[in-house]
């Protein structure tokens, strides 16, 4: 069979949903039971009513995987748009980040000196601690925590991508 | 019927039962549900047909709509009431059968409490239906019923939830029946893209060893895509075979029909699919019990692709052309445009494929021993057939062994006349199957053939029939095994027959008098087609015990994890290729 060798490729993937009760476990329920990958998953209401949420998906998988995966998403009845950012034109990535450090004398401040380099904001701080406000994208965060690893990292909380495509249309205009 | 004044939940789920034509619910009373029930209690719209197990409420439902085209309607109670309605959930989800469930639920203040009778019945039943709703507001509730039917018929037709609690079936709401607007998101595809069906003309009438591969989708699309089938097969002239699910949407005597195909089907549909240089899937999903192993599926073929579902298409083949549309519409746009540029088979090369195909005929793979002191469980489906294809019946099946050889030794030549469950091959799918088209078609000819393990799965139902005075007759292939578990340890596991016999059964005979239904038993050959007369001349539910041969295989097979091309005919191939360590991995 003539089928092209497949190569395992990381997509983020738009979905905009009804906000109503259920339809997260809708799509994550989708994943887990048919055995996708989500790398990571954000999800919030975007409408001005409130009456549709997005959902950014980052997945990995063979093309045939991925056009699986929308094909599924798309036939759920409470999903209006699936959208594959990586595959669509141009898009935008962001994630954000809440990095707690703590610590004393060179390291403190060393933590603080890269933070201004890598744009984060403090957004709390102790003697001896700060909570570092960072965003960027997916690489850079990684990147800074592996730098504050060694400077008495605590522990991170982090949001999964969020991303729109470049340009001036929307998803569902 | 759209009301000023208030009425109920339960006056509203009736009211919009009946605006969308439903006349009859499957169902089994409980605490969630007495709101309801009170309410059917002083109606005269709707007919309730008690089942003995809420499993069977949802395969009444299921062989209901299959038989009409209609949704079926299931009504069980919350907690148990729904747990046992996900058996039959997921089988309709695996066929594409319009099924809709009300499940009572807890009142609205205690959910999440572990109340009596509590269970998430939306959170258990989100991945085995097409959807579902848990209704929350009275106010909602009829725009919800409306809209699950709508969910459940349109498109791949499926099975839809909607669970109500209990103080939703008291709370009252005016009704009002909902516009039929254009839904915000869910919008099936129903045409086919008209230039890439121009293409899969194009391809169609350039091959030179095609093969038309046909499924349930044909039936679900309805009787005219069954109609245009058969003229599209009559305008090329090609081979056609089909899956279990899509038997009798194209007549099985037809020269052009191949019969069934898979892993019980012929040797020239299977081989005719392994040598194809295109492929025409219509409403099909290559399922791994039709594929075989995939990466030796048809290996020299251009594919096209036609369903409906999106999500098929490329799902375990890759396929060349694929066409999101209902297989009717899409079978019309192919004919026309066949017509319309005049397109012409390749005679010559379609002639050599025919002679080819014929050869492969020539081994007569369903040939099996006929023997004069013991029924052949073939030869029992063959009479059966001879016997009762004038009354034109309706067939439900169990399954296992007398599934496949209903499959390959009924003729069937009319679709909606075939129910057995294939997705999900459910034991116990049979009788309740048939009690659910016997309710439809009052007059008619209803089947269950049956094995002697599966039948046992939902005996209960007997009583069901009894009680409705329906007249299924429920025909048993006896031979004493879960047949195709005991031909899997002969094939796959040396002979080691772990617990596939099935002990201590029942006198059947007595069993069906106990229940108030007739019962017959046959073992001699040359009384055969007198108890299948008999069994016919009988009124009300009879259970027919026929003692057939006890160690016999369903063949042609192709094992698992064996190609189209890597078929057994007979038991004495089975010895020679032993199936591998991958095949045992494989179900």
């Amino acid at each position: 069979m003539s089928v092209p060798v497949q190569e395992i490729a990381r997509h983020t993937i738009s979905v905009v949903v009804d906000n109503e009760a259920g339809v997260l476990a809708r799509v994550i329920g989708l994943f887990s039971g048919r055995g996708y990958n989500i790398d990571s998953l954000t999800v919030a209401s975007v409408s001005e009513d409130a009456k549709t949420s997005r959902i950014t998906v980052v997945t990995s998988g063979t093309p045939m995987v991925i056009e699986q995966i929308k094909a599924q998403l798309d036939r759920l009845v409470p999903v209006h748009v699936v959208a594959d950012l990586t595959l669509e034109g141009p898009s935008v990535e962001r994630e954000l980040a809440l990095v707690k450090v703590a610590g004393v004398g060179e390291h403190r401040v060393e933590a603080l000196r890269l933070a201004d380099a890598f744009r984060a904001h403090v957004v709390d701080s102790t003697n001896s601690s700060f909570v570092f406000e960072l965003t960027g994208k997916t690489t850079k965060i990684d990147a800074f925590l592996n730098l504050m690893r060694e400077l008495g990292l605590v522990e991170v909380a982090r949001t999964g991508i969020v991303a729109l495509a470049r340009g001036k249309t929307g998803l569902e205009s | 019927m759209t009301t000023a004044e208030p009425i109920s939940g339960a006056d509203i789920v009736l009211r919009s039962l009946v605006d969308l034509g439903v006349d009859v619910v499957f169902g089994y009373p409980g605490g969630a549900v007495l709101p309801l029930y009170d309410a059917i209690f002083q109606q005269n719209h709707i007919r309730h047909i008690l089942v003995r197990h809420e499993q069977a409420a949802l395969h009444a439902a299921e062989g209901y709509a299959r038989s009409t085209g209609k949704p079926g309607v299931a009504l069980v109670t919350s907690g148990p009431g729904a747990t046992n309605a996900v058996t039959g959930l997921t089988d309709a989800l695996l066929d594409s059968i319009p099924v809709i469930c009300l499940t009572g639920q807890v009142a609205t203040h205690l959910i999440g409490n572990d109340a009596f009778q509590e269970a998430d019945t939306v959170g258990i039943t989100r991945p085995c239906t097409k959807h579902n709703y848990l209704v929350k507001d009275v106010a909602n509730l009829a725009y919800v019923m409306h809209e699950a039917f709508y969910v459940a018929t349109s498109g791949r037709p499926g099975p839809v939830v909607i669970d109500l609690p209990k103080d939703i079936q008291v709370a009252k709401a005016p009704y009002i029946r909902p516009s039929k607007a254009q839904h915000r998101s869910y919008r099936p595809q129903i045409k086919g893209d008209l230039a890439l069906i121009k293409e899969a003309v194009d391809l169609l009438a350039k091959a030179k060893k095609p093969i038309i591969y046909t499924g349930g989708g044909i039936i679900n699309s309805g009787p005219a895509a069954s109609q245009l089938l058969r003229e599209l097969v009559r305008l090329t002239g090609y081979p056609i075979t089909s899956t279990l699910m899509g038997l009798g949407a194209f007549p099985s005597h037809d020269p052009h029909f191949l019969g069934m195909l898979g892993m019980h089907g012929t040797y020239e549909a299977n081989l005719a699919m392994h040598g194809c240089d295109v492929m025409l899937c219509l409403g099909a999903r290559f399922d791994d019990r039709v594929t075989g192993r995939i990466d030796a599926f048809s290996p020299h073929s251009k594919k096209i692709h036609v369903d409906i579902d999106r999500s098929s298409i490329n799902k375990n083949v890759h396929v060349d052309l694929g066409i999101v549309g209902d297989a009717g519409h899409v079978i019309e746009d192919m004919i026309k445009i066949w017509k319309s540029k005049i397109c012409k088979p390749d005679e010559k090369a379609l002639k050599a494929w025919w002679k080819q195909i014929d050869e492969w005929r020539g081994r007569k793979c369903l040939s099996y021993a006929k023997r004069d002191d013991i029924i052949m469980p073939q030869y029992a489906i063959e009479r059966l057939y001879a016997l009762t294809k004038d009354k034109n019946p309706y067939i439900t099946t169990e399954v296992g062994q007398h599934q496949m050889w209903a499959a390959q030794f009924f003729g069937f030549d009319k679709p909606n006349h075939w129910m057995t469950s294939g997705g999900l091959g459910t034991m116990g799918y049979g009788l309740p199957a048939a009690i659910g088209a016997q309710i439809a078609h009052p007059e008619a000819l209803v089947i269950d053939i049956a094995g002697e393990a599966s039948i046992l799965m939902n005996i209960q139902e007997l009583s069901t029939a009894v009680q409705h005075r329906l007249p299924v007759k429920v025909f048993i292939l006896n031979n004493e095994y879960m047949g195709m578990v005991r031909q899997w340890q002969d094939l796959t596991y040396g002979g080691r027959y772990a617990e596939s016999y099935t002990a201590a059964l029942p006198d059947f005979v007595r069993l069906a008098e106990a229940f108030g239904a007739s019962g017959l038993r046959v073992s001699n050959p040359a009384d055969l087609d007198s108890t299948i007369k008999e069994m016919m001349k009988t009124d009300g539910p009879v259970l027919v015990d026929c003692r057939v041969a006890k160690l016999e295989n369903c063949f042609p097979m192709m094992p698992s994890g064996a190609a189209h091309n890597e078929m057994i005919l007979s038991a004495e191939d089975a010895g020679l290729s032993p199936i591998s360590d991958e095949g045992k991995a494989l179900v």
